[in-house]
């Protein structure tokens, strides 16, 4: 076996930026499950209840960023995956650009759902 | 980084019987790993509800839009109560085999990978059973 166990090449942007969003996500998942499994209750979760944390813009901005940085990490992990996989030439294309369009579509739809809930205020 | 030698496909799942504890650690976090890249779809789609819901302020206010109702709709769910235990597990053994990854890119740990392995299981293993009884309160439970 001459393998490495990764070919996420180490030093590369794609490698770091998966650690840097790694950091950031053990703030944004533990703070997220702490808050909303055991102090706020998932099966007590309703959306008055949720505009009223959505409204604060701390909260806001603290969920856009967990949302990002979760799909960048996911999707970049399988796409570094993939890679290691042999993953290469135009299907690496193609599972490139999939990645990327369903990632933005994620984010954008996380996005549009925190503002409806942020506007149900006032 | 030659390609892969073609085991084909029985011999290859019969290969975990040989795993060391650093190999069970990469599995693990690559399936910990897809299952919450999964899920964030998933409750995403289930929190779209509230787009909707979010114009009919009387419904919000008597609790009775959409979103509420398929929040609360799903967690009266017994499966899905259990399923959140199980996303909790994933989540937890995810950050403490990563952090212990984390570690190793700035070169501490690379020789105790056994170790650092058995401390995640453990960690997961005590915050899962601890969160039971949030997941499962005994008026969910069906018997
Ligand atoms: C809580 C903090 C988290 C930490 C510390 C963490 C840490 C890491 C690290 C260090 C890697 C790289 C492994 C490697 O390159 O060998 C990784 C991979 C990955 N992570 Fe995370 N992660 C976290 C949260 C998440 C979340 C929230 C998701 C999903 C949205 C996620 C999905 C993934 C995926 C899909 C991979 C690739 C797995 C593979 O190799 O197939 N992680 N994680």
């Amino acid at each position: 076996m001459t393998d490495r166990r990764s070919r996420f090449e180490s030093g590369s942007i794609a490698w770091f930026l998966q650690r840097v969003t790694a950091v950031v996500l053990l703030f944004t998942l533990g703070f997220h499950f702490l808050w909303l499994h055991f102090v706020n209750h998932a099966a007590e979760v309703t959306l008055w209840g949720s505009a009223l944390r959505m409204d604060r813009f701390v909260y806001f901005i603290m969920i856009v960023v967990f949302l990002v940085t979760a799909a960048y990490h996911g999707l970049n992990g399988i796409y570094n995956a993939l890679l290691n996989h042999g993953l290469s030439g135009r299907r690496r294309t193609v599972v490139f650009w999939l990645l990327t369009i369903a990632g933005t579509v994620l984010v954008i739809q996380g996005i549009r759902i925190a503002v409806a809930m942020a506007g149900v205020i006032s | 980084m030659g390609a892969p030698y073609d085991r084909g496909l029985i011999e290859d799942f019969g290969r975990f019987r040989y795993f060391s504890a650093g190999m069970w650690a990469w599995v693990l976090h690559k399936v910990t790993g897809w299952v919450l890249i999964g899920y964030l779809f998933a409750h995403i789609a289930v929190l779209s509800t509230a787009i909707p819901a979010a114009s009919d302020p009387e419904a919000i206010a008597a609790g009775t839009d959409l979103y509420t109702r398929t929040i609360q709709g799903l967690e009266g769910i017994f499966l899905v109560r259990v399923l959140e235990v199980g996303l909790l597990a994933a989540a937890v053994f995810h950050m403490t085999n990563g952090i212990r990854l984390l570690l190793v890119d700035l070169g501490i740990g690379l020789e105790r990978e056994a170790e650092g392995f058995y401390v995640s299981v453990a960690v997961t293993a005590v915050i899962t059973v601890l969160s039971i009884p949030v997941f499962l309160p005994p008026e969910v439970v069906p018997w």
